[in-house]
C-alpha cells in the first residue's frame, strides 16, 4: 500500500494522447518522510506515519517537535499521517510522487466543504413538495413517522442538520500525469476539499 | 495559481490565427473511426468564444440541410489540424445568440469593410 499527504491546488483540463479533454485535479504531494513505523508487534498493527508541509517550530508544542527530531528532521511539519498496511519504509526515507505509477488507480481523503446546517432537500436528496396550488409544503421534509405506536422518532432519521466538512474518501481515481520536479499529481476527476486542504492519495 | 498557470501554459498552440464572433471559419477537425484517421471540415459563422486560457472554446454555426447546426471546439485542442478565417464579420456584439432566432437572409453577418 502506497500513500502520500499532499495538499489540493484545484483543478485544470489536459488533452490526453487521442486530443480529448480530460479534467484533472493538481495535488502538490510530499515530499514525507517516515517519521515512525508501526509494527503488529508494537502497536498491534501496520503503518507507516508519514509527514508533510515545512512549518515554524514555534507553532508546534514541544512533543510534537521532539517527535519529528526523534525522527531526523530539522524542520517542523504542519501534518501527519498514518497510512496503513506493511511496507518496506524505514523512518527517515523520503515518499515522493515517485512512489506512483502513471496510469494508478488511487483513492483519494479529504475533507469535502463545508454546507452549513442544511435542510432535507440538499442534504438527502429529499423530493420537493408542490409549489403551486395552495401548498406551503416545499422544502418540508414530511412524514418522520407514525403516532401513538412507537410514540418516537426512530435513530437515525433523516433530517436537516450540519453538511459537509467530514472525512470524506473519492475511490478508483487514475493518476493521469506526474511531475516529480515539481512534487505535483494530476487525478482525473474531482476530490473532496477545498483548494489548499490536505488530501492523503493511497495506492492500492 | 501559479502551478496551474505552468500546466495550462504547456498546452497552448502558438499557431492558431486571429479571430472572433461573427467571423467565418473552416475548422479542420481530425476524426478517428477505428484505426482510420481523417480530416473533416466544419464551415460556418462563429457565434461565441467562451473562456481563457487552455480552456477556451468556440462555437460554429452553420446551416446543414436546412437545419441549424452548432459545434464547440476547445481553441487549443490539438485535434484542431488548422483554422482557416474565411471572411471577417461586422457584428457588434461578443456573443451572437440572435442569429439562432432568424432564418434565411437575415441570418447572415455582414463583411467587415476595411
Amino acid at each position: 500500500m502506497t500513500g502520500i499527504i499532499g495538499k489540493k491546488i484545484g483543478m485544470t483540463q489536459l488533452f490526453d494522447e487521442d486530443g480529448n479533454v480530460v479534467a484533472v485535479t493538481v495535488i502538490e504531494a510530499g515530499p514525507c518522510p517516515v517519521t515512525l513505523v508501526r509494527t503488529v508487534e508494537s502497536d498491534g498493527y501496520e503503518a507507516v506515519q508519514l509527514a508533510f508541509e515545512d512549518c515554524r517550530d514555534k507553532h508546534l508544542t514541544k512533543a510534537e517537535l521532539g517527535h519529528l527530531t526523534k525522527a531526523g528532521l530539522k524542520h517542523g511539519k504542519r501534518h501527519l499521517a498514518e497510512i496503513r498496511g506493511a511496507g518496506d519504509l524505514k523512518v527517515g526515507d523520503m515518499v515522493t510522487v515517485e512512489a506512483f505509477e502513471d496510469g494508478q488507480q488511487v483513492s483519494v481523503v479529504g475533507v469535502s466543504k463545508g454546507k452549513g446546517f442544511q435542510g432535507t432537500v440538499k442534504r438527502h436528496n429529499f423530493a420537493r413538495g408542490p409549489e403551486t396550488h395552495g401548498s406551503h409544503n416545499v422544502r418540508q421534509p414530511g412524514s418522520i413517522g407514525a403516532s401513538a405506536y412507537p410514540s418516537r422518532v426512530f435513530k437515525g432519521m433523516r433530517m436537516s442538520g450540519h453538511m459537509g466538512s467530514e472525512r470524506v474518501t473519492q475511490l478508483g481515481l487514475k493518476i493521469v500525469r506526474r511531475d516529480p520536479e515539481n512534487n505535483l499529481l494530476l487525478v482525473k476527476g474531482s476530490v473532496p476539499g477545498a483548494k489548499n486542504s490536505v488530501v492523503i492519495v493511497k495506492g492500492r | 495559481m501559479g502551478i496551474i498557470d505552468n500546466i495550462e501554459r504547456q498546452q497552448l498552440r502558438d499557431d492558431i490565427p486571429q479571430f472572433k464572433a461573427g467571423d467565418t471559419v473552416k475548422v479542420h477537425f481530425r476524426v478517428i473511426e477505428g484505426t482510420r484517421q481523417r480530416t473533416q471540415i466544419f464551415q460556418g459563422t462563429v457565434i461565441k468564444r467562451q473562456g481563457s486560457g487552455v480552456r477556451e472554446t468556440f462555437t460554429v454555426r452553420k446551416q446543414s440541410f436546412g437545419v441549424g447546426v452548432e459545434r464547440a471546439f476547445p481553441v487549443h485542442s490539438p485535434k484542431i489540424e488548422k483554422i482557416e478565417v474565411v471572411m471577417v464579420g461586422d457584428v457588434r456584439r461578443a456573443k451572437l445568440y440572435y442569429l439562432r432566432q432568424k432564418i434565411g437572409k437575415q441570418a447572415r453577418v455582414r463583411e467587415k469593410q476595411r
